[in-house]
């Protein structure tokens, strides 16, 4: 094939334990946008990976422009011209633009002409950026423009983005997107990986389907519906979460008025936050990643205080610290699961008492007592289907998803009245997030009032009868989920976030 | 008590001696947190460069050798470090207070023959013309070499850190170093060589001590001053200027008490002579208030790369 | 090529191993230092291992000592292990142990010459105070400030060493004593003396006070909820603060318990085995203890194995040097190495060992 830039030719990745790709092989041709559609699991990241050397393949063979690829690190990569945007954004906080976007680079300009060209550029592709900021100041879509800009300096010929836009309000999805079609006519060719349907429909003119580390399907994703694509990606009928229709209680919690410094340097405040939820009822809350969810869910855990602000059933409790607040009906479980929501190196016994030990009186004057909480341990793993061969396995040692499922599960079989999670399916997978999330519904359907922070829209229309977004540390007012557009959607989650005149406004506040 | 005896010319000429041990550790140290590495080892490498400088000195009676060899020394010592941590991912604050126990042990077990032994010592230089200029010659242009090596390495880690690539990189890795990683950046190579830097740097100021200012050699003779340099790096904010600062500040004590028990001042010798460490406290009290910044994003962190 | 693994969970099996196959290498290690210092290394080994124990001659001498020196460094180390499993670095223990013994002494000091039995109960209560009130300079300076409480404390045993100096100069001054620095000899004040329980056991009540602490911290971690909290914080920092635990209240009692204990131990210390207030009656066993409660992993029943290995290095280290000219510093160093042994083979609980060839095929 004389018209490919890039062939991959039966590669195969194997770690112990499982195979992370096996037998991949497709065609990447100049100029066009190429999708890798796939589950979480379902071997993209080690696929890319080995195109950006970062990894090398156990078997199989790449061909860039007619000559043997291999890569031995991600300088050889980019040398060959393939250029990389990650998920996880790889910045460095506490260094400027400029200092970032040259330790992406292997020969790099002299400071002040790599200023220039940086202006430049980000002016040419629409993506104003001012090489003299700190990282850590920006937004999490300036963020990713300098990773753009990074890669668009060297000219590459393949640009690979790893879900580009899970941290973008659909505004700036817009911008990118006008971004990349500039890039393609200009012939250079875009890998692109999400599991956002629309987006690729949108967007790529061919697709490779990956599931469980094979290549399973190959189309055109413009001839396709989205229901289509999500039934070749999955290879099952997915269990939709069936909500029942209820009225809504009387109002259970209340937050008003709450602002927060954030404790930590690159964190983002809470500003004069309002909200209600009743019994009954799901309350979701959007956003772009990096705008206060952390924050928000930290002040409703009661790990950050907040006297006066906050109002449980009719009591101030916005003084109280984690315990006593649980012990009074308000549970919450955090994003992160190694490390906030669990302890890694701790068994799951041990998970189990770090929040059950109030309400499920794991403790006797102080002392623990350890049947009652692996019998609660036991009572999740058996109630939420985790698998694992037993509550005395550390944490660490379960997948995403069967941590999740303990840790949501913990929460909810402590009969919360009110439940918070943040991010519940991030990085789990399909059928364990349709679990949590019908877990979810069924909680409130029971009568508890329960606020999901998701940065998944598709989630949050699927779980939320009233929907809110926060924006630079600010709550919108919710509205009912029910009729809402992605247009609304998207002025609630503060249009295009990030525009240097809000930060004026922010130092003024 | 005479107080008249107090030379402030001599003052602060031998401020700049007593603080060159802890200013060349500390710089080291700098070096290392900001790729992302804490060593409490310091104190043991000091004790090690200090004997093993002595050592050399003796026998060779160059005290030029008996620095390289320091050097060396404190080096060779900071790599059993560096391997713990970096290769065998032990933790970082147990392993650096091992190898100032075990530094203590070694130096000590080294040193037991060259006890109450005199060294040749640095000369000092006349540095013709300047050194003539009334009060700053003296206190500026009347030291031995190893004073303008350590206010040139102040310099050249500035200047490395600040402007070359090789800088940023350091730097880059001791902020996030998974994402230098990702990059392609040898994360553990760059921390080995920057932990040998300071081992090195460790090793000058301890033998500065054992060939310089005391010059002899006493077992446990560096007494905290590796602990005094890892106060005066957070001190200053993980910079070199202020590294300088610090340590000059610190050394501005050190010689005004002793001078001040020469003086006969009607204070307990032992609250004169434990006020650096009292100070040094205090000065930690006041940095903490005004919190964490410039502590490098990874610093302390064991790196693991999974893939 | 060499691979490490992350296991999925840590392994108990290598946990007990590693210590022990640490203390083998060091054997080895030392062997050869030993040689390098032109003795025998097997006899060197077998003096320092074997003879305190079982030797005809010096083992009835020796084998009291085994406890006498054990008891401080247990004592010492189970309250550092406290903090150091919650991440709180409290390495200036000697200088609790220092301020503990000035404090225990100069209570007993200033009733001389009672004969009241609560004499001694006090003198242990101001001891404990006095390392208590030591180790919270350092925890409030961290809770109020941030301040680094490694460097605090570390910096705190020079002043306390000053503080000593001065108190057996001047304050704590056998009056009788002609001139000579040090306080009066607790052997000939009876009410104030940690004398030995049963005569040629070595057992005083700071070992009574050190096996009782092994079983209290026992108990704690393992028991209770504040042990949880302490083993929470230091696994996982942020999911001990959202399970409820107050960062605080942790480093002030991890600090205090550590302080109190250090405290206890060097007035056990100076009103027995060393009998007087004299300017170098510490022997860095405040140090020494951090050793041992690495080498213990943390672990009070370790921690109590370690302190017996310890001492009987310290023991055998006494012997070797008068049997075989081994110089003192040689031990020092062996116990230096013991520390970084364990810490390289640590690595072996937590991580798996792969060997990689370049090809695999299936």
């Amino acid at each position: 094939m004389a018209d490919a830039l890039l062939t991959l030719d039966g590669l195969r990745k194997a770690y112990p334990g499982v195979v992370a790709n096996d037998d991949v092989s497709f065609t990447i041709k100049p100029g066009e946008v190429h999708a890798l559609l796939g589950e979480n699991g379902a071997g993209k990241s080690t696929l890319v990976k080995m195109i950006y050397g970062l990894v090398k393949p156990d078997q199989g063979a790449m061909v860039l422009n007619g000559v043997p690829f291999t890569p031995a690190n991600p300088a050889a990569a980019r040398a060959a011209g393939v250029a990389m945007v990650f998920q996880h954004f790889s910045l460095f906080d506490a260094l400027n633009v400029a200092e970032n976007i040259a330790l992406g680079m292997d020969n790099p300009p002299h400071p002040r002409e790599l200023s220039q060209r940086i202006r430049d550029v980000s002016n040419a592709y629409g993506l104003p950026l001012d090489p003299d900021r700190t990282v850590g100041d920006l937004s999490a879509g300036e963020r990713q423009r300098v990773e753009i800009i990074r890669c668009l300096l060297q000219d590459p010929k393949l640009l690979i983005m790893d879900e580009p836009t899970s941290v973008l309000t659909p505004q700036e999805v817009e911008i990118l997107f006008t971004t990349l079609r500039k890039l393609t006519a200009e012939g250079t060719a875009i890998l692109y990986i999400s599991h956002k349907l629309e987006e690729i429909r949108a967007l790529c003119e061919h697709a490779t389907i990956l599931r469980l580390g094979q290549v399973v399907d190959t189309c055109d994703p413009r001839e396709k519906s989205a229901r289509e694509l999500a039934e070749m990606m999955v290879g099952s009928t997915l269990h939709v979460p069936s909500r029942a229709e209820v009225a809504p209680g009387e109002v259970i919690l209340s937050v008003d008025g709450l602002s927060l410094k954030s404790a930590t340097e690159f964190g983002t405040n809470l500003h004069d936050i309002h909200l209600e939820v009743r019994a009954g009822e799901v309350l979701g809350i959007g956003g772009v990643a990096g705008n206060g969810q952390d924050e928000l869910l930290g002040a409703l855990s009661g790990e950050a205080l907040a006297p006066g602000a906050i109002t449980l059933k009719g009591e101030a409790i916005g003084h109280l610290g984690p315990n006593p607040r649980r012990s009074r009906g308000l549970l919450t479980a955090p994003e992160e699961r190694l490390g906030h929501a669990a302890a890694p190196d701790m068994s799951l016994t041990e998970n189990a008492l770090l929040t059950g030990s109030v309400r499920k009186h794991l403790t006797e004057k102080g002392f623990l007592k350890w049947g009652a909480a692996e019998a609660f341990a036991l009572r999740i793993i058996e109630a939420f289907d985790v698998r694992t061969p037993g509550p005395d396995n550390a944490a660490r040692s379960l997948s995403g998803g069967n941590l999740q499922k303990f840790v949501i599960g913990r929460e909810i079989l402590q009969n919360p009245d009110v439940l918070a999670v943040n991010q519940p399916t991030w990085g789990v997978d399909a059928s364990a997030a349709a679990d949590i999330r019908q877990a979810l519904l069924d909680l409130a359907h029971h009568g508890a009032a329960v606020i999901v922070i998701s940065q998944d829209l598709d989630e949050l229309m699927e779980v939320a009868d009233r929907f809110t977004a926060l924006n630079e540390g600010r709550l919108a007012d919710p509205v009912p989920t029910r009729g809402l557009t992605v247009e609304d959607i998207g002025l609630m989650m503060g249009g295009i976030s990030g525009d240097m005149t809000d930060d004026t406004a922010e130092g003024a506040a | 008590m005479n107080l008249d005896q107090i030379n402030p010319i001599l003052l602060i000429a031998s401020l700049m001696v007593a603080a060159t041990p802890i200013l060349l550790a500390a710089i080291g140290e700098t070096v290392v947190e900001k790729a992302g590495v804490l060593n409490l080892g310091v104190e043991g490498m000091m004790i090690t460069g200090a004997v093993v400088g002595f050592a050399i000195g003796v026998n060779s009676g160059s005290p030029a050798l008996g620095f390289v060899g320091a050097a060396i020394a404190g080096a060779a010592l900071s790599m059993l470090f560096g391997v713990l941590v970096l290769y065998l991912l032990s933790n970082q604050v147990a392993t650096g207070l091992g190898l100032t126990l075990f530094g203590l042990g070694l130096s000590a077990l080294i040193g037991k023959p060259y006890e109450g032994m005199k060294v040749p010592t640095l000369a000092k230089w006349d540095i013709p013309l300047l050194s003539d200029i009334p009060v700053l010659g003296p206190i500026l242009f009347q030291h031995d070499p190893m004073v303008y090596v350590s206010i040139g390495l102040i310099m050249a880690v500035w200047y490395v850190l600040k402007s070359t690539r090789a800088g940023l990189i350091l730097r880059a890795v001791g902020e996030n170093h998974d994402a230098a990683h990702a990059l392609g950046y040898k994360v553990i190579r760059v921390r080995l060589m920057a932990i040998a830097f300071g081992g090195a740097c460790a090793g000058l100021g301890g033998a500065y001590i054992s060939l310089v200012r005391v010059p002899q050699w006493v077992e446990g003779m560096t007494a905290g001053a590796g602990w005094i340099a890892l106060a005066i790096v957070v001190f200053a904010s993980w910079r070199p200027w202020r590294v300088l600062l610090g340590a000059y500040l610190f050394g501005g004590i050190t010689v005004l008490q002793l001078n001040l028990q020469a003086a006969g001042v009607p204070i307990p010798v032992e609250y004169l002579s434990m006020s650096p460490y009292v100070i040094t406290i205090l000065v930690l009290v006041l940095i903490s208030t005004r919190g964490k910044h410039g502590a490098p994003g990874s610093l302390g962190r064991i790196f693991h790369a999974s893939h | 090529m060499i691979r490490l693994e992350k296991r999925p969970s840590p392994s108990r099996f290598w946990a007990t191993a590693t210590p022990i196959l640490a203390v083998i290498a060091t054997m080895i290690a030392g062997g050869i230092m030993f040689a390098l210092l032109g003795k025998d290394p097997l006899e060197a080994i077998r003096t320092i291992f074997w003879d305190p124990l079982f030797h005809e001659t010096f083992g009835p001498y020796s084998r009291p000592q085994l406890l006498v020196k054990a008891g401080p460094l247990i004592l010492i180390a189970i309250g550092l292990s406290l903090g150091f499993r919650a991440g709180i670095w409290n390495i200036g223990a000697e200088g609790q142990y220092i301020v503990g013994a000035i404090c225990g002494a100069g209570v007993g000091l200033a009733f001389y010459p009672t004969d009241s039995v609560l004499l001694f109960p006090a003198m242990v209560l101001a001891g404990a105070l006095g390392g208590w009130a030591w180790a919270m300079i350092p925890g409030l300076l961290k809770v109020k400030f941030g301040t680094n409480e490694i460097l605090v404390s570390l910096m705190l045993v020079y002043v306390a060493e000053s503080m000593l100096a001065s108190a057996s100069q001047g304050l704590l001054r056998n009056p009788e004593g002609m001139g000579f620095p040090g306080s009066r000899n607790f052997k000939e004040f009876p009410a104030g003396h940690n004398a030995e329980i049963f005569t040629n056991s070595g057992m005083h009540w700071g070992v009574v006070a050190a096996f009782i602490a092994v079983i209290f911290a026992y108990i704690l971690l393992t028991r209770h909820m504040l042990g949880f909290q302490v083993r929470l914080t230091g696994e996982a920092p942020r999911a001990a603060k959202f399970a409820g635990v107050k960062p605080a209240r942790l480093i002030l009692f991890s600090l205090g318990v550590s302080g109190a204990l250090a405290g206890m131990a060097g007035m056990f210390e100076v009103t027995g085995p060393a009998g007087q207030v004299s300017i170098d009656f510490n022997s860095g066993y405040g140090f020494t203890a951090i050793i041992v409660a690495f080498l213990g992993r943390l672990n009070p029943i370790g921690i109590l194995l370690a302190g017996l290995l310890m001492a009987l290095t310290y023991i055998g280290g006494e012997l070797a040097q008068l049997m075989l000219g081994l110089p003192g510093a040689a031990i020092q160093m062996f116990q230096g190495m013991l520390l970084f042994f364990l810490l390289a083979m640590d690595v072996l609980s937590n991580y798996r060992v792969r060997w990689l060839r370049k090809e695999v095929t299936s």
